[in-house]
């Protein structure tokens, strides 16, 4: 008899966790997991596995950990994903193992990300497995961005044998998972313990090196190293192009979170970096970048956080789980509403104007257009606005490297199953080919490319 | 950690640090900038290059104090002692080019960023016009260094206690005047004095160009805060810029948004000074 619902996970309460920047689901127990691994049917045709981008093997490590062979388990999973414990926390599960996950036909699919957490937290607190790297090849590969697709790649590529180095732009490695997605969501301690056990396996990683400027791509392959993997990512904020957006006030979700996560700005003033909320915060889009916004707004105090989204709730982008979470701490949601301008007082930003929306027909992306209500305009008073409606390629790399081949959206043109681009021995994956998109498949793209790579230099 | 080489003094509040940055000095320009910062829990301070020692690595920055993070510096980082991160060159570079008789301005801390401009335009073989400008004669510094490139340089106190009292907008405006044939101006400085020199040239029609130091975080591209208005266009001074055409900047929205957290910035001072009362060892 098998349990029709999946073993809940723990969490802060809601009333709590606002005031605060900790994590918000609390993990599994041992008991806990077992109990949840032994939900699973352990299906031979195993659909959860193709649904997962990096191809884990789901049933063979959720087997272990019934068995209580947690080292045999985290083993099982980091064959094929080298992040372990940061996948279990934010892949859309659902839309992936879970989604096509046999039991979830009748009943609730086992929870896998929440498995998939717990072996990598029980590793933390035991001895870790450090995976096997081949003997040195000699060849030298350079990994441009150091955050998932990168550090996935890097990884790949140093277990093979090869001499890899990682160059980072900011200060700390970890790209978006150390600068976008906040600590309540993903803890940096866990992926700085991610980015330690790469540098135990021999990765180097040098932060503070702004390749494009310090040495461009061209430069790099010409001076010794055999491949580049490149993995810059959507680090360019959109903006609306709506009158009054350039107002003191009016964040980027980039510049927002940013300040937040990677400058610790909720520690102002014993952290020097500032930020400011006010009261009220509008917060503009609905994906999962929007909810992480809008979120933390109210853990750095804004008394009411506001979505703005254009579309209806079934259009939102942002996973479920997100959107639930962000409704439970009191985040309000204005759907088929668009702002049309910010309006000021001395430089600063004062309210939105927005338009009542309706859908129409279905467009270009199969989701129904939100079509703007005559006479329908109306103010919503702010302290502070945060844009969230997506990012564009990082114009480093592009804007450096004249030769390279870009799509008409300025990402990288790149093949979608090696990574490989025009120029000889330069790969691209993760968002700076895609445009934004997950974490995990970020990570597929830098191991598919670590694979080409590597047959590339071994050639 | 990047090590300070040497540190001196050029005026109440003023200093030049040498770090050594070998990466950043083996191809840094002049126009571009590097972020630094100093320690665990540093902000990102945006600093203009002065000048890049190939030979030693070393970068030299002029840095004012007017922050808590500038005062600490000041105050905590001696020549020997290493500062956490730096990164860059970042921006792009300034043009320089051949253009002929050539101005560069340069207001108080805008003197230091000027300076490798003015260099670099001499040795390209331009005519340089120099028009430095303090508020008073103990904040004017690098003047033997200017004189050095240009081939004229006029000195402006608004005091009077050196130099001629008065703005460095009133040279310019004489120099335009007087007919001669400018191909190019620079100026660097507060946003003010930029504003105020973008307007003389534009009525005598010289492209005019200003380096403009909003407030940014990571300074490639990715926050966004430091986007200015050229020519009611959004753009970013970290990648578009930091050099932008004088004659299309919206300069208020540059000085409004410079503003915007000015009282954080004061309460960071205060707090600052009042542990540094009570350790009471300002070294």
């Amino acid at each position: 008899m098998i349990e029709p619902k999946a073993t809940p996970m723990r969490e802060q309460a809601p009333d709590v966790r606002i005031h605060n920047f900790s994590e918000v689901p609390l993990g599994y127990s041992e008991d806990e997991a077992i109990r949840e691994a032994s939900r699973c049917l352990q299906c031979r045709n195993a659909p959860c596995v193709s649904g997962c981008p990096v191809g884990i093997d789901i049933p063979g490590f959720i087997r272990a950990v019934k068995e209580r062979k947690h080292d045999a388990a985290i083993a099982r999973i980091k064959e094929s994903n080298a992040l372990p414990a940061v996948c279990g926390r934010v892949c859309p599960q659902e839309t992936q193992c879970q989604g096509v996950c046999t039991l979830g036909k009748r009943l609730e699919p086992v929870a896998i990300g929440r498995l998939e957490r717990f072996c990598a937290d029980w590793e933390a607190t035991h001895e870790a497995c450090t995976p096997t790297v081949q003997p040195a090849t000699g060849k030298r590969i350079a990994v441009v961005g150091s955050g998932p697709a990168g550090l996935t790649a890097a990884g790949e590529l140093r277990r093979r044998g090869h001499d890899v180095t990682v160059f980072e732009l900011l200060h700390v490695a970890g790209g978006v998972l150390m600068y976008g997605i906040p600590e309540f969501r993903l803890p940096k301690a866990i992926v700085q313990r991610e980015i330690d056990a790469l540098r135990r396996l021999g990765v180097r990683i040098e932060v503070n090196k702004v390749v494009g400027r310090v040495a461009t791509l061209d430069e790099l392959l010409r001076d010794g190293y055999d491949a580049a993997f490149v993995g810059t990512g959507a680090g360019l904020p959109q903006f609306l192009g709506v009158p009054g957006e350039n107002l003191n006030g009016v964040y980027s979700a980039n510049e927002f979170l940013t300040r937040t996560n990677l400058m610790r700005a909720y520690r102002f003033p014993e952290y020097d970096t500032p930020i400011r909320v006010g009261r009220r915060v509008v917060t503009v889009g609905g994906g999962n970048v929007a909810m992480d916004s809008a979120r933390t707004a109210l853990r750095l105090g804004a008394d009411e956080s506001v979505i703005v989204y254009r579309r209806s709730e079934a259009e939102l982008p942002a996973r479920k789980e997100e959107v639930h979470h962000a409704k439970e701490e009191g985040v309000q949601l204005h759907l088929l509403t668009n702002p049309v301008e910010f309006l000021g007082d001395k430089g600063r930003v004062r309210a939105v104007r927005c338009l009542r929306m309706e859908l129409g027909e279905p467009d270009a992306s199969g989701r129904r257009r939100p079509v703007p209500v005559k006479g329908s305009e109306f103010e919503i008073e702010t302290d502070t606005v945060v844009i969230a409606i997506g990012n564009g390629p990082h114009p480093l790399i592009p804007q450096t490297t004249p030769d390279l081949a870009l799509t008409k959206s300025g990402n990288i043109a790149a093949d979608a199953r090696t990574g490989a681009t025009n120029l000889r021995g330069v790969y691209a994956g993760g968002d700076i080919v895609t445009g934004a998109a997950t974490v995990i498949e970020a990570m597929g793209a830098g191991k598919r490319a670590a694979t080409a790579i590597d047959e590339y230099v071994s050639r | 950690m990047y090590r300070i080489l040497s540190k001196r003094t050029l005026g109440p509040k003023i200093r030049e640090y040498v770090i050594e940055a070998p990466d950043v000095a083996k191809v840094g320009k002049a126009g571009q900038f590097v972020v630094l910062r100093l320690h665990e829990r540093g902000e990102r301070i945006p600093l203009t290059i002065v000048e890049c020692d190939r030979k030693t690595g070393g970068v030299t920055l002029v840095v004012q104090e007017v922050g808590k993070s500038t005062q600490e510096m000041g105050d905590r980082f001696q020549e020997g002692d290493s500062v956490l991160d730096v990164a860059g060159p970042l921006g792009l570079p300034s043009d320089i080019e051949r253009y002929g008789t050539v101005i560069c301005i340069g207001g108080g801390l805008g003197i230091a960023p000027l300076y490798p401009i003015a260099r670099d335009l001499k040795a390209a073989g331009n005519e340089v016009i120099g028009i430095l400008g303090a508020r008073s004669r103990d904040l004017l510094f690098y003047e033997d260094r200017l004189a050095a490139v240009c081939d004229e340089l006029h000195i402006m106190t608004d005091d009077g206690t050196y130099g001629r009292k008065g703005f460095v907008s009133d040279p310019l405006r004489e120099i335009l005047a007087g007919g001669r044939k400018i191909a190019r101006v620079w100026a660097i400085g507060p946003a003010i004095m930029m504003k105020v020199c973008a307007g003389v040239t534009r009525e005598y029609g010289v492209p005019t160009i200003v380096s403009l130091n909003s407030v940014m975080i990571d300074g490639t591209g990715m926050c966004g805060g430091c986007r200015v208005e050229i020519a009611g266009e959004a753009k970013f001074a970290c990648v578009d810029g930091p050099e932008f055409d004088a004659h299309k900047v919206d300069f208020d929205l540059l000085i409004s948004r410079q503003r915007f957290y000015a009282e954080e910035e004061a309460c960071a001072v205060e707090k600052y000074l009042a542990e540094r009362r009570g350790e009471g060892v300002a070294r």
